[in-house]
């Protein structure tokens, strides 16, 4: 099996992720299928809103993707521009959340007003703190494809975005369209 | 490999470049070393507070005065979290990791060294964030290492608010620290192997350091989101665990064994595996089932995830559910028994040497063997509903960490030291420490497993208000067992006196003193940036000792065949 280092790590990087998500989701529903009463909670999330975001992120992979691509032609210039596509979805995610967050705090519902909220803001909080992570990173992977060097890091960095997509494609059902 | 490491040795550097930034990976398991050498003095520092105090209750202790009863708790508290989160893995894991699986695998360096050094760098800071929290008003945690809600969610409960936050956050960041090196270990000996260096050409210890790695990192993740919940339970007041909100104070338990009993293995397999090093080359035999000792371990760790509910037989869980764990955790002793098994084949016929990592390692076996038999009595629900929460099990878990964390670093640190520092220990010195440690340690805990027997609750901080246990019977095995600590103290200084003097004054060790096999032996000692002069080949497996045909008892894993029969196949890969 010939893995190139960095790609092998990520792999690995995300399986330690998966464990922390999945604990904390496991945690949830266990708890979720005992308090029926949370889906009065639940009632109140926006799913349009969540809809609309899983859209953006999921396109967002789209662009980290032809990114890859294009880092496979040698074409650096043009991977670190489709990255940066990438970074913007991510800010167009985080704004959204943003406001969604402005308008569900100014409602009442705070991290302390039930123990569904508290999940919904820890889960959904550790989330966004991986899209800013990602976001960082591959601002950084940008730099160094632009002048075409490391340009492995351009797929490595994809992985990850996949991933933090992944994540959200469970946090969507479970925050939102259950209720 | 690394770019860094390809770069020529800089021997200009300056202190600062070469011990406190270095990215080599050597430095790196030295800085681990010692800051878990130095955290084993103040979490040995608080087991003596609290041991005087359970002796001679009310009385001053030397050296630190009147013990109150929220000291008592932040003193045992911090001394099992210190104990096994800053110096059972940083010694058994990060040191010896670092140390030696780029040497046994004859890479120059991790793969990612900046990585490496980041890890150590995430790690001193959440000592620092530790040790710091003794001062903050209230003092340190005082709610058990385990700490279970509502007492570590509530400062109502534990009396230490700031104490608690700075335990969550310590141990938050010790996680991320172990999770880069395991990250980095793990990707190092997958990718990093010396040509012709195949999966069963690996050094026992070096698979044992990997498992483990990816022990921790599969079993710890459902703990980091419990420590964020317990963190935000404390701080912002959320109820994740607390049944007055429809949270559930059970569900800490569970996320926390389930990393917490993985865990006893993330540190018992390096341990084990350093053991086996050392029992080869003083018996100059063959390991014994080198493969099923690989098997086994991997075995060992799966079934590891499926025991971690025998730490709650008393926390209501479903009876049905306790009959379940018990026969899991009764089937995990088995594959660890079958390992002890196999060293005790390895010693049979060979020709045994009792240097001092030798006597280490005889005792790690012999003394982990009753911890483990004391554990049968825990496992099962039945016995362990008695026993829970004394000190029973307290001499129990001793019986399974102290050879692990203490027995098996000193078997470590004595085998490789000439390979560290470049000259040999004192044999004398070292034996004397050995004596006077392992029959202290003997002397502590027998008695303590009576106390237990007979009721002695664990988290007690005065026997006088217990008219039961407050008996001059009991009160006696306590102090016997608080004066074997106090000899066990007594001998470490030998210890610290041989350490230090061998480091500058100790006769220059060669490359392969104890005429080992394994690849760190064919680098120079100590080996340079870079490790090896020229990169060794590999065409045999790590433990051919006392070969037939052979004039030498040993035949180096680098040494090419004198015949010109054909040479061991090239590298494979996993």
């Amino acid at each position: 099996m010939d893995v190139p280092t960095g790609r092998l790590a990520m792999w690995w990087v995300l399986a330690s992720e998966t464990v922390i998500f999945g604990g904390l989701l496991g945690s949830y529903v266990m708890m979720r299928l005992r308090h029926g009463a949370w889906a009065d909670q639940a009632a109140n999330t926006n799913t349009w809103t969540g809809a609309f975001n899983t859209l953006v992120l999921l396109t967002s992979s789209l662009s980290a993707v032809l990114a890859h691509q294009a880092a496979e032609r040698g074409d650096g210039l043009k991977a670190a521009r489709l990255l940066r596509c990438t970074i913007l979805g991510g800010g167009v995610f985080l704004m959204v959340k943003a406001f969604e967050w402005t308008h569900e705090i100014t409602e009442g519902f705070t991290i302390t007003s039930g123990l569904f909220w508290s999940f919904y803001y820890t889960a959904a909080g550790l989330h966004a703190a991986h899209v800013v992570a990602g976001m960082v990173i591959m601002f950084i992977v940008s730099l160094t494809a632009a002048r075409n060097e490391e340009l492995h890091r351009v797929e490595n960095v994809g992985i990850y975005w996949h991933f933090v997509d992944v994540v959200w494609i469970f946090l969507f059902p479970l925050l939102y369209i259950a209720k | 490999m690394s770019g860094l490491a390809a770069q020529p040795a800089h021997h200009d550097k300056g202190f600062v470049q070469t011990y406190l930034w270095s990215t080599d990976h050597k430095v790196i398991a030295m800085q681990y070393l010692f800051t878990g050498m130095l955290m084993a003095l103040i979490g040995g520092f608080a087991v003596y507070v609290f041991r005087m105090q359970l002796a001679f209750p009310g009385q001053s202790v030397p050296l630190f005065g009147r013990v109150s009863a929220g000291q008592y708790n932040s003193l045992v508290t911090m001394h099992g979290t210190i104990m096994i989160f800053w110096v059972a893995m940083p010694v058994l894991l990060a040191a010896f990791g670092n140390f030696l699986i780029p040497l046994m695998l004859g890479c120059d360096d991790m793969v990612f060294p900046k990585v490496n050094r980041l890890s150590y760098q995430i790690f001193l800071l959440s000592a620092v964030v530790l040790v710091a929290s003794f001062f903050v008003p209230g003092g340190a945690f005082g709610g058990a290492w385990t700490a279970y809600p509502p007492l570590s969610a509530k400062a109502a409960y534990n009396l230490t608010r700031y104490g608690a936050t700075f335990w969550v956050v310590a141990i938050a960041l010790e996680f991320t620290a172990f999770l880069l090196g395991g990250i980095n270990f793990v990707t190092t000996a997958m990718n990093s192997r010396a040509p012709g260096m195949r999966m069963f050409d690996v050094p026992i210890v070096i698979w044992m350091i990997v498992i483990a790695s990816i022990l921790f990192m599969a079993s710890v993740g459902p703990l980091i989101a419990g420590a964020v919940m317990l963190l935000f339970d404390q701080v912002l007041g959320t109820g994740f665990y607390d049944p007055a909100t429809g949270g559930d104070p059970i569900l800490w338990q569970h996320l926390f064994w389930f990393f917490g009993h993985p865990e006893v293995y993330v540190v018992l397999l390096p341990a084990m595996g350093v053991v086996a090093e050392v029992i080869a080359v003083f018996s100059r035999k063959k390991l014994f089932g080198y493969r099923t000792i690989v098997y086994t371990a991997v075995a060992t760790g799966v079934i590891s995830f499926f025991v971690w509910a025998h730490h709650q037989f008393v926390a209501g869980i479903d009876p049905r559910m306790a009959s379940l764990f018990t026969i899991t955790t009764l089937i995990i002793s088995v594959p660890i028994a079958e390992m002890v098994f196999v060293y005790i084949a390895t010693l049979y016929g060979g020709s045994i040497t009792l240097a001092t990592p030798m006597l280490w390692a005889l005792s790690f076996v012999a003394e982990f063997l009753l911890g483990g038999v004391t554990g049968i009595f825990l496992g099962a629900a039945g016995s362990d509903i008695y026993l829970h929460d004394t000190y029973f099990v307290l001499a129990h878990f001793h019986y399974t960490f102290f050879p692990i964390a203490i027995i098996g670093a000193f078997a470590g640190i004595t085998f490789w030291f000439p390979k560290m520092f470049g000259r040999m220990m004192d044999e004398r010195l070292g034996k004397i420490h050995f004596w006077g440690t392992i029959i202290a340690f003997n002397v502590i805990f027998i008695p303590l497993f009576i106390t237990g027997a007979a009721g002695d609750h664990r988290r007690i901080f005065d026997y006088s208000g217990f008219p039961d246990l407050a008996t001059p019977g009991l009160q006696h095995l306590r102090t016997t067992a608080t004066m074997g600590l106090l000899s066990l103290l007594a001998f470490q200084p030998v210890f610290f006196f041989n350490f230090i003097r061998s480091m500058v004054w100790g006769p220059i060790a060669s490359a392969n003193p104890w005429r080992a096999n394994t690849l760190e032996w064919a680098a120079p000692s100590p080996p340079p940036h870079g490790n090896f002069a020229e990169l060794p080949e590999v065409y045999r497996g790590p433990y051919e000792y006392s070969t037939e045909d052979r004039e030498e008892d040993f035949w180096p894993q680098h040494v090419p065949d004198d015949s010109p029969a054909p040479a061991a196949s090239a590298g494979g890969g996993w």
